[in-house]
């Protein structure tokens, strides 16, 4: 009888430990995630939705401000996610080095930059990269012969100023990821690499490579996912200027769907990142698979 | 013979030391400037020989950033969201992820499915509908607006779920021979064991929030309910004179807090997310 009784309150009680959570995630996830499918395919004017069929999403596919965002935002992420994996997996590296001094000043330091919030660390990026010959890089490439440049005047140089203010802000984090997957790497394989006469190069591509894989492969998804979102950066420091040349895709969400209030769009367009994020996880899980 | 190898050895540390040096001054540099830019006057936050030795304007920018917006009021929202929300979410996220690692219910993995999976779902979906779900709530500018969708945290449930794992079974068994209930149980037995991932995930939701940006511009409309980060940008985005010395001393208010509780859980800052990715 007692027997019985705990088993019926067991079965409530694991649903009263997930009732906060389930409670704030169907109401402010699940609920608006399914509601933004509805308004994509509606028109939103006066306070009233109409149904629109897939206008919205003819209209933002055919978007030239879009797809422009679209281009930008992949020009962004080619240029920045391999510098900061490579630049991430070599610090990492130089931090797992136990013969190092100061290896723990030097892991904080390195981790810092992630702390500042963006706004902050945005003003000051585009302070440094300001147009004047006083500003900080341009003061610096003087020094080498070179002339000021208008940093947010060319279209390229404001995408090196938002690709550099990025790599500046999660290097060191992705570092530290990678880090941890490195000291997960048992000394023993070393030691019996060594043994076996394995050079340090070999030992490089045959025990650290393999044993990383799946931190670097965490590294680079969330990195991408990061730069497909990317909209503090390019809104504060570049205004999305010059011409549009720094327009990300949630820059145009934004303005779409809250300065232009053009409901139905924004959330098309948003369901068109949605998928282009599943598409590049999916395809990056199942690359690093195979071998 | 064992002298020039250690030698050699000894060499061989130059490059990472180099590198490390440089990476930790390119890192540090701009914290240090924002700190002597406040001090500075708008004109010479421009001038590079102004970048390395602090000015005298430091409460000319001040007044003038609280002419702007009261900055303390700011203060008090950010820390407001930030502290309520690490607090929430680690008790709804513990509570979830030790019901999903600890019972054996039905739904349990159908449930825990469509959390995953919602974890693919970027936070751009949500924002039209969730605005007019706030709007119809009248929760704008209210710090409800950006706690209540950032709690739906399935990193944090995931994690906390990995860690309760590890929470032998037995110890429930034996507790609840011993009468205690199952709340009594998670809340003096579970939750201390797993206090590591607690500070991890503290940690991070803390310095997120601290710094979120996009979804407190759209629901916190008023300067008094806006957040530190919102003023900035309000303040970048204005008119054709842009104050960066007022900006640049709403920056260290902002950052000062987050830098002391580093300094302070270093440790266990950097060593949450190293094992916070290797779990996850």
């Amino acid at each position: 009888m007692s027997r019985l009784k705990g088993k019926t309150s067991k079965g409530i009680i694991p649903w009263i430990f997930l009732a906060p959570f389930l409670i704030i995630f169907v109401t402010f996830m699940a609920y608006p995630s399914i509601y933004s499918i509805v308004i994509s395919f509606t028109k939103y004017r006066a306070g009233e939705f109409s149904y629109a069929g897939l206008s919205n999403f003819k209209y933002v596919l055919n978007d030239p401000t879009f797809r422009k965002a679209i281009a930008n935002t992949f020009f962004i992420l080619i240029f920045q996610v391999p510098i900061q994996t490579l630049l991430a997996v070599i610090l990492a590296n130089f931090l797992n080095i136990k013969r190092l001094k100061a290896l723990g000043l030097f892991r904080m330091f390195v981790f810092m930059p992630v702390l500042i919030d963006t706004v902050s660390y945005s003003v000051a990026f585009s302070l440094f990269f300001s147009n004047s010959s006083g500003g900080f890089v341009n003061s610096i490439i003087g020094l080498f012969g070179f002339e000021p440049l208008q940093w947010t005047n060319v279209g390229i140089l404001s995408k090196i100023i938002i690709i550099t203010a990025v790599t500046w802000r999660w290097t060191g984090y992705n570092t530290v990821i990678i880090l941890g997957g490195l000291q997960n790497i048992s000394a023993d394989l070393y030691e019996a690499a060594s043994i076996d006469g394995a050079t340090k190069v070999k030992q490089f591509f045959e025990i650290t490579i393999p044993g990383v894989k799946p931190v670097l492969l965490f590294s680079v998804v969330i990195s991408v996912t990061g730069i497909l979102q990317l909209f503090t950066e390019p809104n504060l420091i570049t205004k999305g200027g010059p011409v549009n040349e720094t327009l990300t895709i949630v820059q145009y969400l934004y303005n779409t769907g809250f300065v232009a209030f053009n409901y139905g769009v924004a959330s098309a367009g948003a369901y068109i990142l949605a998928i282009m994020i599943a598409i590049l996880t999916y395809i990056q899980l199942k690359v690093t698979k195979e071998d | 013979m064992a002298k020039t190898k250690s030698l050699k050895q000894e060499r061989s540390l130059l490059i990472p030391y180099l590198v490390l040096t440089i990476a930790s001054i390119v890192s540090v540099f701009p914290f240090i400037w924002t700190f002597i830019a406040s001090t500075h006057t708008n004109t010479e936050i421009f001038q590079i020989s102004k970048a390395f030795v602090p000015g005298t304007n430091f409460f000319n920018n001040y007044r003038s950033l609280m002419s702007f917006s009261n900055i303390w009021r700011n203060l008090y929202n950010s820390l407001y969201i930030s502290l309520l929300y690490t607090l929430l979410v680690c008790l709804i996220d513990a509570m979830a992820g030790y019901a999903f690692a600890k019972y054996n219910f039905k739904g349990r993995d159908i449930v825990f499915f469509i959390c995953v999976c919602s974890m693919f779902i970027p936070q751009q979906v949500t924002l039209v509908p969730l605005f007019i779900q706030l709007s119809a709530m009248n929760l704008i500018s209210n710090p409800w607006a950006v706690i209540l969708p950032a709690l739906s945290n399935i990193f944090g449930v995931f994690l906390m779920r990995q860690n309760f794992v590890a929470f032998p079974n037995e110890m429930i068994e034996a507790s609840r021979i011993d009468g205690a209930n199952d709340f009594l149980i998670f809340f003096r037995i579970a939750v201390p064991t797993v206090k590591p991932a607690f500070a991890s995930l503290a940690i991070l939701s803390f310095v997120q929030q601290w710094g979120n940006y996009l979804w407190p511009l759209i629901v916190l409309n008023t300067k008094e309910s806006f957040t530190i980060p919102l003023v900035l940008a309000l303040m970048r985005a204005g008119g054709t004179i842009v104050d960066y010395g007022a900006i640049m001393v709403g920056a260290v208010i902002a950052l000062l807090p987050v830098l002391i509780f580093f300094l302070l859980f270093q440790r266990n800052f950097i060593e949450g997310i190293m094992s916070g990715a290797v779990k996850g």
